[in-house]
């Protein structure tokens, strides 16, 4: 089975801090990957670095073979790639489900000519993109906020907004920083199931997350980041009993 | 030649005066007051109504110089620190600047009428030495006072922004206002302070503005106030030292200009520069880099 | 009563022509802002559009919808050109570059004797009427209606609001405000021929700086978060100056100074209390009455 995403040497330095370090290690298609590793250690960079939001100062990002590294964000998202924020970036104006639908921008065709004359295919297809997106807003939790503006909306719900986003433009990879974040756990139940559908729909999936059960839970293999480097890569229970990780984050953290 | 240095100082000496205010203000706020030109405009109605009134040009320079800096004061309170929550408070402080420099030029409009009003004769007092020869040309007093002047108060405010404690608070809050505030740095107080300097600045440049050509009306900011954005890219945004660098180049440059090229040709050299300095080199002379945001 | 209507039209006739300019001027800003950028090249746009417009009917002799087309299609090709470093630039860096273009299209003009210089053109045959200036507002307004949520419509608010993340959702932000930007300068062109042909002349300092900063006063007292705030803006704004020529004796005050005294505290009482226009003065009401 060939790699998805596959992240070689990668490197991201900040002045003279480097943030990710060489760091190696791939995302199977169909897969849940968790992303580990105390604050610091470089996650949310490397998130930012496959999404396009920063260039890699070195080494190689692939996705599905293609060098991805330091194109331009529009340019990825067109080639897959979807992601939400840890310091979540709803548009606050808007409502939830205009939020799912600037989402959908990828998989829309409409013609301007047929908006312009008021043309039935043209009401059609936005019909059909509100519905879209009302059905993907049902499916993260939320059926009764569709029209409820962004800001309005609790932190937990705003996280669960910006997965039915991102989920929005069917990516091939789903970058989740940190989702559960300020959840309640029942909401983290919730999200824990969504991203096992999603995998097994056929989307991967790589999550930060700090809420380590979470990623024991619905990970296939975890990647643990310290210092910009990967110091252990494996199932979660491999991960778990692998010293370096007790004393690098578990330990630190218990 | 030399006359032609001599006129570029006098002229870039003002620039520098305005356009260290501008980009005082700019560097702590991120906002571009465009009320900067009235403040210079309005000192300088203070200063010839002052005069009128019997003061000695000596008296009537720091009254109006301060009254601009009240009036920075009472622009910051009323214009700006009400927009400092929102997110796009760079434009929203853009346009209520522009709010607030109408108003202060429809008062100034009502009270002194759009006519040129000047300093009445013998504002400043004659002597016997009133032309120096330098450089090969002649220099007015007025002219060296005010070269003078300028230059005391550019080392006076790099003394104040480098050495005091305010000035340390000030530069605190232009590189990060909450990294300022949990140092304990009073922001409220800072940004007045900034608003206070800068403001009082651009009065005195005003004046001086005012004694040197001598031809003040309700719109004699507008053509300056072009002109120091030109000088504030010029010397990098936010760059104290680059804004009087840059005063001093664009001085020179327009006279110049003028001398060879004819006067037509003077705005069009320094809104031309304006325009490719910000396409090639955003960050100016001695600007930092324009940071992106991720 | 039908006479005392016709009467009305006849005196404030010229009134109408300059809401429906100043509309579609407010309108060129409009545009950018949809898409968070404060472009302020609106007067040189208009400028140039203003200049062609009379060029081509006193010159070319060509027919006026012509003439329209050139005023509107000539700073649209400048803006491309233009568009792709400048915008490039954030916040008021973009506005100050757009100034800067704004003030290099006036005085070239001013230096160009060809055109007269600052005297500018004079004698422009009047071919603008009410109608063509009202049918330009209504389609300009139609199809910024239409463009409001569609798919167009929602990444210029996503660009609004968030740059960045809208460009991880596939949006090309550059393109967009590209785009904007081009629309502005033909909205602005459209603007400056129309008004050549209506005033009869057109002189380079009619498109200064202080031109540009009366069209995004429009926009922003009418309202830049939806498509008939600026429209709104310029029609109070221009009708504004000829209420208060009537209420100037009154209180004392001269007329001109009354106009900026007004048109600056109508501003800032917006941006600090209202910042998204007098277009939401209704809601806003509506919301305070339910609140309490």
């Amino acid at each position: 089975m060939s790699a998805l995403l596959s992240l070689r040497g990668v490197e991201r330095s900040f002045g003279g801090l480097r943030a990710v370090d060489g760091a190696s290690f791939e995302v199977e298609a169909g897969t849940v990957h968790g992303l580990i590793g105390p604050n610091g250690a470089g996650k949310t960079t490397l998130i930012n670095l496959v999404s396009g939001l920063l260039a890699p100062t070195g080494g190689s990002i692939h996705l599905s073979g293609r060098a991805i590294g330091g194109l331009a964000p529009p340019r990825i998202a067109a080639l897959g790639v979807a992601r939400t924020f840890q310091n979540i970036r709803l548009f606050p104006e808007l409502t939830a489900r205009d939020n799912v639908l600037v989402g959908q921008h990828l998989r829309r065709h409409p013609s301007l000519l047929a908006r312009l004359l008021l043309l039935r295919s043209a009401r059609d297809e936005a019909q059909a993109a509100r519905e879209r997106a009302a059905a993907l807003l049902a499916r993260v939790g939320l059926p009764g906020r569709v029209d409820e503006q962004a800001r309005h909306l609790s932190y937990g719900e705003q996280r669960r907004v910006e997965i039915a986003r991102a989920l929005a433009s069917q990516p091939s990879l789903l970058l989740l920083d940190e989702p559960t974040a300020g959840m309640n756990p029942v909401e983290v139940q919730g999200v824990a199931a969504l991203i096992r559908q999603v995998a097994a729909e056929g989307h991967s999936v790589l999550l930060v997350e700090h809420n380590v059960r979470l990623v024991m839970d619905v990970c296939d293999r975890i990647t643990v980041l310290n210092f910009g480097k990967v110091i252990a890569e494996g199932t979660p229970a491999a991960v778990a009993a692998d010293p370096a990780v007790i004393t690098a984050y578990l330990g630190s953290e218990r | 030649m030399g006359q032609q240095v001599i006129n570029g100082l006098f002229l870039g000496s003002i620039y520098a005066l305005f356009a260290l205010g501008y980009t005082l203000v700019f560097g702590v706020l991120d906002i571009l007051n465009l009320a900067h030109a009235a403040v210079f405009m309005v000192a300088t109605f203070v200063a010839v109504a002052l005069v009128g009134h019997g003061v000695h040009i000596l008296l009537a320079l720091p009254a109006a110089v301060l009254f601009a800096g009240l009036l920075g004061l009472v622009l910051e309170r009323v214009a700006f620190r009400p927009l400092r929550a929102r997110t796009d408070s760079n434009i929203a402080g853009l346009i209520s600047s522009l709010a607030a420099a109408t108003i202060i030029e429809a008062v100034v409009l009502e009270i002194w009428g759009p006519n040129i009003t000047r300093f009445p004769f013998g504002t400043l007092p004659e002597g016997p030495t009133n032309q120096l020869r330098l450089l090969g040309g002649t220099v007015s007093r007025l002219q060296l006072t005010i070269i003078a002047v300028a230059g005391l108060l550019v080392l006076a405010l790099t003394w104040l922004v480098q050495r005091t404690r305010l000035g340390r608070e000030v530069r605190a809050v232009a590189e990060s206002p909450r990294a300022a505030r949990v140092l304990g740095v009073d922001v409220d107080r800072a940004i007045a302070a900034a608003f206070f300097i800068s403001s009082a600045l651009g009065g005195a440049g005003g004046v001086l503005y005012g004694l040197a050509f001598n031809s003040i009306s309700p719109d004699m900011g507008r053509g300056v106030e072009l002109k120091g954005l030109a000088v504030i890219i010029l010397g990098g945004m936010g760059s104290m030292p680059g804004a009087v660098l840059a005063g001093f180049a664009l001085g020179l440059t327009e006279v110049f200009v003028v001398a060879n090229l004819g006067g037509s040709w003077r705005d069009v050299i320094s809104f031309a520069g304006l325009f490719l300095f910000l396409v090639l080199r955003p960050r100016g002379l001695l600007g930092a880099a324009v940071t992106r945001e991720a | 009563m039908l006479e005392q209507l016709s009467d009305l039209y006849l005196t404030y006739q010229s009134t109408l022509g300059y809401i429906g300019i100043n509309a579609l001027l407010a309108l060129s800003v409009y545009v950018s802002l949809s898409c968070g950028q404060l472009a302020l090249g609106s007067a040189g746009f208009a400028a140039l559009g203003a200049y062609a417009g009379a060029l081509a009917t006193m010159k070319a002799d060509l027919p006026f919808p012509l003439a329209l087309l050139l005023s509107a299609l000539l700073p649209a090709l400048v803006a491309v050109p233009l568009g792709l470093p400048v915008l490039r630039l954030k916040g008021v860096f973009l506005a100050i570059a757009t100034i800067g273009f704004g003030e290099v299209v006036r005085l070239g003009l001013v230096n160009w004797e060809y055109v007269n210089g600052a005297q500018g053109i004079v004698a422009i045959p009047q071919k603008a009427s009410i109608w063509m200036i009202s049918l330009a507002v209504a389609v300009t307004l139609y199809v910024l209606s239409r463009v409001r949520g569609s798919k167009w419509g929602f990444a210029l608010e996503a660009i609004r609001e968030d740059e960045p993340a809208a460009r991880t959702m596939g949006i090309p932000s550059t393109r967009y405000k590209l785009a904007m930007l081009v629309l502005g300068a033909a909205l602005a062109g459209l603007a400056g021929g129309l008004e050549a042909h209506f005033t009869f002349m057109v002189a380079p300092n009619g498109f200064g700086f202080s031109r540009v900063v009366d069209m995004l006063v429009f926009a922003v007292v009418g309202g830049a978060q939806l498509f008939w705030g600026p429209v709104v803006g310029a029609g109070f704004l221009t009708v504004l100056p000829e209420v208060l020529r009537e209420v100037a004796p009154l209180v004392g005050i001269e007329p001109g100074p009354l106009r900026m005294l007004v048109n600056g505290l109508v501003l800032l009482l917006v941006i600090l209390y209202l910042p998204a226009g007098l277009v939401s003065l209704p809601r806003r009401l509506r919301e305070r009455r339910a609140a309490p």
